[in-house]
């Protein structure tokens, strides 16, 4: 025999509005804790900010967080170094080895990458496991031998060492990035490009790499803020100050000595120097998440 | 064009351990349409692999035309191949996916841009060739795919399973017309499949492998009518064949054959074109009826008693044309195990599964007690311990 179903709509709305209060309590938690969070990470920088827009005497003198006189003074002295030596030059000598590690990184480890992802040779598997325990070394086992090396054949004080070596598919970890995502790629297509009648260089030329796109702009993005960023390096292969990049530059405001130091240049230059970078990332930031995404490090 | 050779053909995995394909030997013609089928994981796209140059061959030959090509590279062996994705380089056009090869060989831009606009004019794509392979339908990139086989006029044309992405109307539609493109062109093609519709209806042959063994190669009409051994039997056919033991009785020509508790009078026809019979009386042999030779006896005028059964319907299909009804009979069957089959529907222990194809005028019900009319004259034998066929 059949029952009559009844139910109180009251009810069921009183009960739905209970459970959307307290989900909304809850976001309204989790978003308080994470801008505090934020506030104490974004602390440091807002204070550099306002420092480089306050005159150099007030910026450990005056307490406030807020400048009371304003000033873009800090920014002219930090441009003009000293001398006739300005920081154009230093960001021209940052963008040309970043131009040049980024087109060597892409054409050297997209080649090594593509020979491992899609060719079969003798001790490929040897090889790759070479190639990524070079990836575990720490940078300070490599770099006196390195030194000596380059110091030999007379490089030291020039930017081949910090280029020559992107040519040579020197980053093991892109060329691991790119093995992966080429790995993901149908092999179907090389197949069909086989019987099409396309050689290895065709084949990685006109099928692979324009498929690989978006590991190709994750390599790109990532050398450019490796390199732009790389202080150690260039600071021990980049001696002469004409030859100085941005991050190296940097280190002149500073008198290691105890002398006169200009903090004000310093703030002012590294407020400039951040702006390639974050245009950059933003720039390619869809291509860079693509690609990340795509090989499964998200 | 060219005659596609296969002497011995045989491919080894785990240093011979497993053998995907095993000597498999068949002779394709200049201009032939020879349809590979067989359950997953027969072997058959390996050997069409092998054909195309992109499968090591461990043992055996491979003829093109009048070339032994074993050791020859695949843009060396003048075969196109469609593959089962299409393989469409998804960053260019249409133009630059059927151009590819032209480009690859070199061939004239002027040239290029003839056969190209050629090829789409016959495949009915000019209106999409600045399209990418994304921008198109399946229908429209399975059609590209063809253009960047035929544009290369190729002594061959070599295709693993183009239409499994399709849909059931798409791969209908396709299906036709793969088939009439092949006959216009008459280029010797070598088809793989897992789907016997698509076997039966393009190839001139089919070649029907099993565990990497060549099974039978025949036309579809015969493959179908006159299967080799039980599992060529099983395979081909949709629904599958029913096979059950059966005891042959009598002698010469007054042959009759015992299945459950009934005895089904076989014709003279019967044994005169299966004349190995004989040999087999008093023997157990298995024995194969097709769904459709199974008939309901209330729609006939008058049915021959001797060869009507009774029957439970156990499950009723209706496909509107015709009715596909489970009936469960009292017989031994026979267990024929094809991957592709589907597992025996049992009404009780002591019967098994007979599946019939009733005309749309029969108005079986289920649960309902049946009389069936067995055709004797289209009945299939085989050897009981081989599977092989009994014909003469």
């Amino acid at each position: 025999m059949a029952t009559a179903k009844t139910y109180d709509p009251e009810l069921l709305r009183a009960e739905r509005r209970r459970r959307e209060n307290l989900r909304r309590l809850k976001g309204l938690g989790l978003h308080l804790l994470l801008i505090g969070l934020l506030c104490i990470m974004l602390y440091p920088v807002i204070w550099m900010v306002f420092s480089a827009l306050r005159p150099e005497a007030e910026i450990f003198g005056d307490m406030g967080f807020i400048p009371t006189n304003w000033t873009l003074d800090n920014f002219v002295r930090g441009w003009q170094l000293y001398g006739n030596m300005t920081f154009t030059q230093f960001y021209v000598n940052s963008f040309i080895i970043c131009a040049l590690a980024i087109v060597g990184n892409l054409i050297a480890c997209s080649m090594a990458a593509y020979a491992f992802a899609r060719l079969e040779f003798r001790g490929k598997w040897i090889l790759f496991a070479v190639m990524l325990g070079t990836m575990m070394l720490p940078i300070h086992v490599q770099l006196i031998p390195q030194y000596i090396f380059f110091l030999n054949i007379g490089w030291v004080n020039t930017i081949l060492p910090l280029v020559v070596p992107k040519f040579l598919a020197h980053d093991a970890f892109f060329i691991f990035l790119m093995v992966q995502f080429m790995r993901s790629l149908p092999n179907e297509l090389e197949q069909a490009a086989v019987v099409d009648g396309a050689n290895y260089w065709q084949r990685y030329w006109r099928i692979i790499l324009p498929l690989s796109m978006p590991a190709l702009a994750t390599t790109a993005v990532f050398t450019f803020i490796n390199t732009y960023n790389d202080f150690f390096s260039q600071l021990i292969y980049l001696t002469d100050t004409s030859r100085m990049t941005v991050p190296v530059a940097l280190r002149l405001f500073l008198d290691p000595s105890g002398g006169a130091s200009s903090f004000g240049g310093l703030f002012a230059m590294v407020l400039v120097s951040i702006g390639p970078v974050l245009g950059f990332f933003l720039a390619s930031q869809r291509l860079l998440t693509k690609g990340i995404a795509t090989q499964g490090f998200k | 064009m060219a005659s596609v050779t296969l002497q011995n053909l045989t491919k080894s995995y785990a240093g011979g351990m497993l053998r995907a394909v095993n000597g498999v030997s068949i002779d394709v013609e200049d201009g032939e349409f020879l349809v590979l089928v067989g359950p997953s994981g027969c072997g058959k796209s390996t050997a069409l692999r092998m054909i195309a140059g992109l499968e090591e061959i461990t043992d055996g030959a491979v003829w093109i035309g009048d070339d032994f090509v074993n050791d020859v590279h695949p843009k060396d062996r003048d075969i196109a191949m469609v593959f089962q994705s299409y393989a469409l380089y998804p960053h260019m056009s249409v133009y630059d996916n059927i151009a590819f090869p032209l480009q690859m060989a070199k061939l004239p831009k002027v040239e290029v841009d003839k056969r190209v606009h050629e090829a789409a004019r016959i495949l009915e794509l000019e209106a999409y060739l600045k399209r990418r392979p994304g921008q198109l339908s399946g229908g429209q990139r399975q059609r590209v795919a063809m253009g960047r086989a035929i544009v290369r006029k190729p002594a061959v044309f070599l295709m693993d399973e183009p239409l499994s992405n399709l849909d059931a109307k798409l791969r209908v539609q396709m299906r036709a017309e793969i088939a009439s493109l092949q006959h216009r062109l008459g280029v010797t093609t070598v088809y793989v499949t897992h789907d016997q519709v698509e076997a039966m209806t393009m190839g001139h042959r089919v070649a029907l492998l099993k565990d990497g063994v060549l099974q039978q190669v025949d036309t579809p009409t015969n493959i179908y009518n006159k299967p080799r051994n039980t599992f060529v039997a099983a395979f081909i056919g949709s629904p599958t064949m029913n096979m059950y033991w059966a005891m042959l009785e009598g002698q010469g020509d007054a042959l009759g054959l015992r299945l459950g508790s009934h005895v089904f009078h076989l014709p003279q026809s019967t044994s005169s074109s299966h004349s190995g019979l004989s040999r087999y009386a008093g023997k157990q042999i298995i024995v194969g009826i097709r769904p459709e030779d199974v008939a309901d006896a209330a729609t006939m005028s008058q049915p021959e008693a001797v060869n009507c059964i009774t029957a439970q319907v156990d499950l009723v299909e209706a496909l509107g044309s015709d009715i596909i009804v489970h009936l469960g009979i009292d017989a031994k069957a026979a267990e024929i195990r094809s991957s592709d089959s589907l597992d025996e529907i049992k009404s009780d222990e002591s019967k098994s599964r007979c599946v019939a194809r009733f005309t749309a005028k029969s108005n079986v019900r289920l649960g309902q007690m049946v009389t069936v009319l067995v055709d004797t004259e289209r009945m299939h034998f085989f050897d009981g311990e081989t599977g092989e066929a009994i014909h003469a």
